[in-house]
Formats: C-alpha cells, sequence, structure tokens
C-alpha cells in the first residue's frame, strides 16, 4: 500500500515539475485572492480587540483570510489532481496495474498535501507582508498548517474523487468539498488566532481537533476509495 | 406497480391531514402562550417536528446507503435517494421557521448560533448529495458513489456539529435553549405534531420513493428498447446483405 502511493505521489509531482501548472497558475491565484482581500477589507479599518486595544481589521482578520485563500487554492489544486486522470481512461489503467486503492488515496493525497505545504510556506509569507499581524507562536502555527493541510487533502481528496469522471466536475468539488471542510476553517483559524496574537480560546485543542479531523479523513479514505473507484 | 398510491399511503396520507388539522388547533388555539416567549413559542410546534423528520430523514439515506453498498440492491439505493431529499426539504422547512422564530426572539433572522449555523452547513452538504445522485454517469457508479457519501455525511455532521457548538460555546452559552419549562398540554400539543409531521413526512417518503422506482423502471425499459431496436437493424441489414 505505501510503495503504490509512493509512486502515485512521486508520480503526481513529476506531472506538476514537469507541467508548473501549480507555481505557474495556482500560486498567482492564492497571491491575487490575498490582495483581493486586502482590498475588500480596506487597512485603515480598526478593530477593537480588548479595552484599549485596537488592531487594523485586516491583520485581525489574517487567520481567517489566510485559510480562505488556501481553501481556495486546494480547490484548484485537487480539481488539477484529478484532472491528469480522466482522460485517456487512466484511472481504469491505474486500477488494470493493480495499485491498491488505499494505496492511490494516499498517494494522491500527499501529493496535493506536498503542494499545498509549499504553496502556503509562499503565501502565509504574503499574508504577514499585506496584513501585518503579529506571531506570538511559531510552533503552533507550524502545527496548524500541516495538520489543517493534511484534513483539507484527505477530505479534498475522497470528494474529488467521487466527482471524477463528471462533465460538471470542476462545479461539483467545490459543493461538495466546501461544506466538509468548514470545520477545519473554523479550527484552523481559531488555532491561528491563537498562534498568532497569543494564548487565547486554548489553540492547542483547536489544533488537535484538526489532527482528529485529518485522521478520520485519512481512514475515510482508504476504506472508500475502493467503492469510489470500481466502474460499474 | 404502476400507481404511487395504495390503500397504505391513502391511510397515512388521511392520517396526515387529520393529524397536522388537529396539531394545528392544538398549537394555535388551545395550548397556552409561554411566559417568556408568549406567543411565538407556537412557532415550536412546527419547528422542533420538521427537524425531527429531517433527521430521520438522514438516518435512512444512511442506513439505506449501508445495506446499498453491502448487497447492491436498488430498493435501498432509491430509498436513501428519497429520504435525503425529504430530509432536505424539511431541512429548509427549519431553516425558514428558525428564522422566522429568530425575529421575535433574537431580534434577527439570522444569529450565529451554532444549531442555526451547523443546520445551514449541514444543510448545503445534503445538497452536494442531492447533486452526486444527478451525476452523469452509469447508474451502478453513481449509486455507490453517492452511498458512499450519504454515509460519510452522518460523520460529517457530527463534526460540524460540534466544531460549531464549540466555536460559539466559548463566547456564548445557548441562545435559546429547548429546556424552557413545558407544561402538560404544551407537552402533549408537541408530541401530537410530531407524530403528524412524522405521518407526512412517511407518506412523502412512500411518494417519492415510488416516483424513483418507476422512473429506474422506464430507465430500463428504454435501455431495453433500445439494445433490441439495434439488434434489429444488425438483423435487418444482414438480411439485406442475403437479398441483394
Amino acid at each position: 500500500m505505501f510503495r503504490d502511493a509512493w509512486l502515485m505521489a512521486s508520480k503526481d509531482l513529476r506531472i506538476e515539475r514537469a507541467t508548473r501548472v501549480g507555481t505557474g497558475q495556482i500560486l498567482p491565484f492564492g497571491g491575487l485572492v490575498l490582495i483581493l482581500f486586502g482590498l475588500a477589507i480596506s487597512p485603515v479599518y480598526q478593530v477593537t480587540v480588548a479595552v484599549g486595544v485596537r488592531r487594523p481589521m485586516l491583520a485581525q482578520a489574517a487567520p481567517g483570510l489566510f485559510w480562505i485563500t488556501v481553501l481556495l487554492a486546494a480547490l484548484l489544486a485537487l480539481g488539477r489532481s484529478f484532472a491528469v486522470e480522466s482522460t485517456d481512461g487512466n484511472l481504469d489503467a491505474l486500477k488494470m496495474a493493480g495499485l491498491d486503492p488505499a494505496g492511490i488515496f494516499l498517494g494522491k493525497s500527499a501529493a496535493v498535501a506536498a503542494q499545498l505545504l509549499a504553496l502556503q510556506l509562499v503565501l502565509g509569507i504574503g499574508a504577514f507582508i499585506l496584513y501585518g499581524p503579529p506571531l506570538a507562536d511559531p510552533v503552533l502555527l507550524l502545527t496548524v498548517v500541516i495538520l489543517a493541510t493534511l484534513g483539507i487533502t484527505a477530505a479534498g481528496t475522497v470528494y474529488a474523487a467521487v466527482a471524477s469522471g463528471l462533465r460538471v466536475r470542476d462545479t461539483m468539488v467545490p459543493l461538495l468539498v466546501l461544506p466538509v471542510v468548514a470545520p477545519v476553517l473554523l479550527a484552523a483559524t481559531k488555532a491561528t488566532e491563537a498562534a498568532l496574537f497569543g494564548p487565547l480560546d486554548n489553540g492547542w485543542s483547536w489544533a488537535m481537533l484538526l489532527g482528529v479531523f485529518a485522521l478520520l479523513y485519512a481512514g475515510v479514505g482508504m476504506l472508500a476509495f475502493g467503492p469510489i473507484m470500481e466502474e460499474s | 406497480m404502476t400507481s404511487t398510491s395504495s390503500k397504505a399511503t391513502y391511510v397515512v396520507g388521511w392520517a396526515a391531514i387529520v393529524g397536522l388539522a388537529l396539531s394545528l388547533l392544538f398549537a394555535l388555539v388551545l395550548s397556552p402562550p409561554e411566559v417568556n416567549m408568549g406567543d411565538s413559542v407556537r412557532l415550536l410546534y412546527v419547528h422542533l417536528p420538521t427537524i425531527a423528520v429531517s433527521y430521520l430523514g438522514y438516518g435512512i439515506t444512511f442506513l439505506g446507503s449501508v445495506i446499498y453498498l453491502r448487497n447492491q440492491s436498488p430498493f435501498w439505493d432509491l430509498l436513501a435517494g428519497a429520504a435525503a431529499e425529504i430530509g432536505v426539504l424539511f431541512t429548509a422547512f427549519v431553516l425558514v421557521t428558525g428564522a422566522i422564530w429568530g425575529k421575535p426572539t433574537w431580534g434577527t433572522y439570522w444569529e450565529w448560533d451554532p444549531r442555526l449555523t451547523a443546520t445551514t452547513v449541514m444543510f448545503i452538504m445534503y445538497l452536494g448529495y442531492l447533486a452526486i445522485r444527478r451525476m452523469d454517469l452509469p447508474q451502478e457508479v453513481r449509486s455507490r458513489r453517492a452511498a458512499v457519501v450519504g454515509i460519510i455525511a452522518i460523520a460529517n455532521l457530527i463534526i460540524v456539529r460540534y466544531s460549531v457548538q464549540w466555536w460559539r460555546g466559548l463566547h456564548q452559552g445557548q441562545t435559546l435553549g429547548v429546556d424552557t419549562q413545558l407544561d402538560g398540554l404544551m407537552l402533549f400539543s408537541l408530541f401530537l405534531s410530531v407524530v403528524a409531521f412524522l405521518l407526512l413526512g412517511a407518506w412523502l417518503l412512500i411518494h417519492r420513493f415510488r416516483v424513483a422506482w418507476l422512473e429506474r423502471q422506464v430507465e430500463d425499459m428504454r435501455l431495453a428498447r433500445a439494445l433490441s431496436e439495434r439488434r434489429g437493424e444488425a438483423g435487418g441489414a444482414a438480411l439485406g446483405g442475403v437479398v441483394s
């Protein structure tokens, strides 16, 4: 299973290296979204976060805006991950090659996760520059980024597979994935708030929720990928 | 089966009508207004039963999906789909009655109340499930994918529910508790309307299921006819070849 996963992941990453869709299209898109949020929420707006403490609204909203940007980018990456399989009966070829469905799931998720992590490194630096929030706990931030990414990719891969082979795939994936990852957005935003602005609302418990979500969906995906990919 | 009604649905349908009429009487006339909420408490007799029916619908979808994956029987697949439609319909009612209730109690149609927020997300999630059931895929592939999603949806429901509750719970308590004191008559009115709505839900479910069943049969008949036509063409062509 893990050998198959490794094969899948390295294949997808090689395709990415050859086509550069992630760096050439998804990354600029994410950067653009970050800038558009800045235009929507004026940098001069201030919010009172505690008695006598005022902060630019953009900095205060930075965690949520960052994670929405990541989700939108993830939708594109997930769509891309299955677009490369949908032509020329690729999925059938994968099955005939005798690959374990659980391995295919893990490999595809891992490839998307690797791309998303690279993306977040750049977008994260961009968000710090554009929105200017403080950073109180880098360890928590790193943990949140990793766990949230694993959750988004595991759940996203399951639903992207459900929508694969469809003419309406591009519209189906967001409809299916976004409500499911709403808890990830919530938990990641709260935990990131704690990591940026200092200990509030128990950031590590939210991180734990992210971990549970990721584990749960990794399990679901490994079990469900067989029935999802089976044709007729 | 050529019609969606039968003696059983006739009885269930009439029982639902009588039950709804009775619960209208109890909810609007006989039961007293509540001490804190006044007359707006009467919305409870619509709101709570609709939630009950929609959750029951999602429960049936889950069950049908599990059984379908085990035995591939179209019965459970179609039942799961029909139940999800009833669930979504009643969730829409829940959201609307919740908003109407919110206006007098909270002073606003929308409040970031954990239940309201989670229910809205759940609503959209099941719209996604229904969208899967309409995908342009071979029927068995579509049914299997829908079943997988129908099963996972329950886990999602629980996660969404608890995470949203936790999110709000850190700041404020429940905005609106159903643990409000209900006297005997109010409790009875509530019980009556739950029964009436369950009957209504069951009636809708049976009809919706039978429509889906008939649709499936028409689909199969079309396929069979198309197959025999193609065979006929092939035979005719061969015959023509011999004659000329």
